[in-house]
């Protein structure tokens, strides 16, 4: 018999959060080396538009999974709505992107169903018959092939940025959507979430900046910040960091990029002392060209760096900046 | 309260990493550290405890050189230290971690659970989640901001994109902590001292091995990234590098 492979797809407020449809794409393209049957849920309350959505897209069936208590999100609500899903539709591999909502309750459903999670993938592998997935480790400076060896199912969430939303394949005519109801007995909520906000408004938006010069530790002290500023200046672009500049208070938090901040794709994105973690480097992989500055010669920035300086910060940008000014007349 | 705090140690940030020759793990004769935002977690704790008083316990699972980070937590403030100790604990996912965890602290009755929101090693993500699950406890991920009220408490949970929510819930609970919810401490000479005389317990593979299955994903082979670009290294003194730089950012990237 045929294996299932279900994707679940990421809502909020009645809309389907895009990365989902990268999801999707991992999800055709291992179904289309297995040969399995592709099917994907939609999770919350009133989401069948979101369900029609997704059936435009080449999978065998949709699933819109409804309760009243599915919204506002709760870690407790989805993952006892998805165990009892699960328990009648059973699949194989559930696939998710590896968005903080899903990270919020996937380790419990997993656990609650007595299987793993394997989570950030970044690719898969298809040999012999047996599927790999490929992971970061330290962050980012080594990759793990990891195996499943449980009896199923068996979770996997997917980095951002790993499969490209617009290679989703259309379906020939509109998949069928189903819709299941789920019990959530009084009692299973525990938390009480109050509205998303955001702290304040920003007073920099990022996205719309074609050069950016963006620092990391490697700054080292608060006074060094300056020097960036002087670069960012002299290139006409805006100044940016890594979370933990902006964890210290030496820039604002609207300025940090990142998988909890800004996720920009600028012209050049130029990075000064920053070594690269996966948290940082979603937010700015698709940058057009990248520089990276650091002492470091292993540092994961130079994997994804178009071009590359293994120095001090401190000896290059004072130079840097007086060239910069030089061509720019 | 009472606050269980789960540490790991982790290699170094900028520590060099090699692989072994087994190609499935790092060389382990490297330096080490606590995993970052489990300090954190720790530090937050200790406010708590500051605030509400009460105790901090501190756990971890790992090798003898582990004790490390016990150590240190003691000196900055924790009350007693629980170290699961054994080589193999390195080697566990996040399940059996978990399971582990809420196996030595089965007798123990905490208001509070942290740990950090995930380890710069494996980066799963999840053991605080798992233990929550297994421990029939609610649970919130990436938290910012704690407030203790009548009921509860009152957490603040960092979402993507700069958005964030309160989030109220009943105690006892699990809470993932984020890097930077507060200043870190230093651990003081009157802390390092009287951290010598606060109780460390040991707690052996076999102690808990009965909660301990095998590890639902194995890592097959670790390995260096490929290259996904042609990375071009400017090399050279620093005024070179810097003219070489300007040269591309104006000819081929076209910046300037």
């Amino acid at each position: 018999m045929a294996e299932t492979i279900l994707v679940i797809v990421e809502q909020r407020e009645g809309k389907l959060n895009r990365v989902s449809w990268e999801t999707i794409t991992a999800g055709q393209a291992i179904a289309a080396q297995t040969g399995w049957t592709l099917d994907a849920a939609v999770v919350g309350s009133g989401v069948a538009s979101v369900a029609s959505e997704v059936a435009a897209k080449k999978v065998a069936k949709v699933y819109a999974v409804e309760s009243a208590r599915l919204e506002p999100y709760t870690p407790d609500a989805f993952a006892h709505g998805l165990q009892e899903f699960l328990g009648k539709h059973p699949a194989k591999l559930v696939l998710m992107p590896h968005t903080y909502q899903v990270r919020d309750f996937v380790p419990k459903l997993a656990t609650a169903l007595q299987t793993t999670a394997i989570s950030d993938v970044i690719g898969y592998k298809y040999e012999g018959g047996n599927l790999l997935f490929t992971r970061q480790m330290f962050q980012g400076k080594f990759v793990a092939d990891v195996s499943f060896a449980g009896s199923g199912p068996c979770f996997v969430t997917f980095q951002n940025g790993s499969f490209r939303a617009d290679k989703v394949e259309a379906g020939a005519a509109a998949a069928p959507v189903e819709t299941v109801n789920v019990d959530i007995p009084d009692g299973v909520v525990r938390n009480h979430p109050q509205e998303v906000f955001k702290e304040a408004k920003q007073a920099v938006d990022l996205t719309q900046a074609e050069i950016i010069v963006s620092v990391g530790r490697g700054i080292k002290e608060e006074k060094n910040i300056v020097l960036a500023k002087q670069l960012a200046d002299a290139l006409g672009g805006e100044l940016a960091a890594s979370r933990p500049i902006c964890d210290n208070g030496w820039l604002p938090m609207d300025r940090q990029v990142g998988s909890s901040g800004q996720t920009v794709a600028p012209k050049l994105y130029l990075a000064l002392g920053i070594s690269g973690a996966i948290q940082h480097l979603v937010g700015m992989k698709g940058s057009r060209s990248i520089v990276a500055i650091n002492k470091d010669s292993e540092a994961p920035i130079f994997e994804i760096a178009d071009v590359a300086v293994v120095g001090n910060l401190f000896d290059i940008v004072p130079p840097l900046i007086e060239e910069v000014k030089k061509a720019k007349g | 309260m009472r606050i269980l705090v789960c540490l790991k140690q982790v290699p170094q940030k900028d520590a060099p990493l090699k692989l072994n020759d087994a190609g499935t793990w790092i060389r382990e004769d490297i330096t080490y550290e606590v995993n970052e935002p489990d300090a954190f977690a720790l530090e937050t704790a200790l406010r708590q405890k500051e605030k509400h008083t009460g105790e901090v316990v501190v756990i971890t699972a790992g090798p003898t050189r582990a004790s490390q980070v016990l150590r240190e937590a003691l000196a900055k403030g924790a009350d007693r230290a629980i170290h699961l100790e054994d080589d193999a604990f390195v080697g566990l996912d996040a399940y059996n971690t978990a399971r582990a965890i809420a196996a030595a602290i089965k007798d123990e009755k905490f208001d509070l659970i942290f740990t950090g929101l995930q380890s710069d090693d494996y980066g799963y993500a999840q053991t605080g989640v798992i233990l929550a699950e297994i421990l029939g406890l609610p649970h919130a991920t990436i938290i910012m901001q704690i407030e203790k009220n009548d009921d509860g408490i009152r957490v603040k949970r960092e979402l993507e994109a700069g958005f964030f929510q309160y989030v109220d819930m009943p105690l006892p609970a699990v809470l993932t902590i984020q890097s930077g919810i507060d200043k870190l401490r230093y651990a003081t000479l009157i802390g390092i001292k009287q951290a010598k005389n606060k109780p460390m317990r040991k707690v052996t593979m076999a102690e808990v091995q009965s909660a301990v299955g095998a590890n639902l994903q194995k890592i097959e082979k670790l390995y260096l990234p490929q290259k996904s670009k042609n990375t071009e290294f400017l090399e050279g003194p620093p005024a070179e590098v810097a003219k070489k730089l300007v040269e591309k950012l104006k000819n081929e990237l076209r910046v300037i």
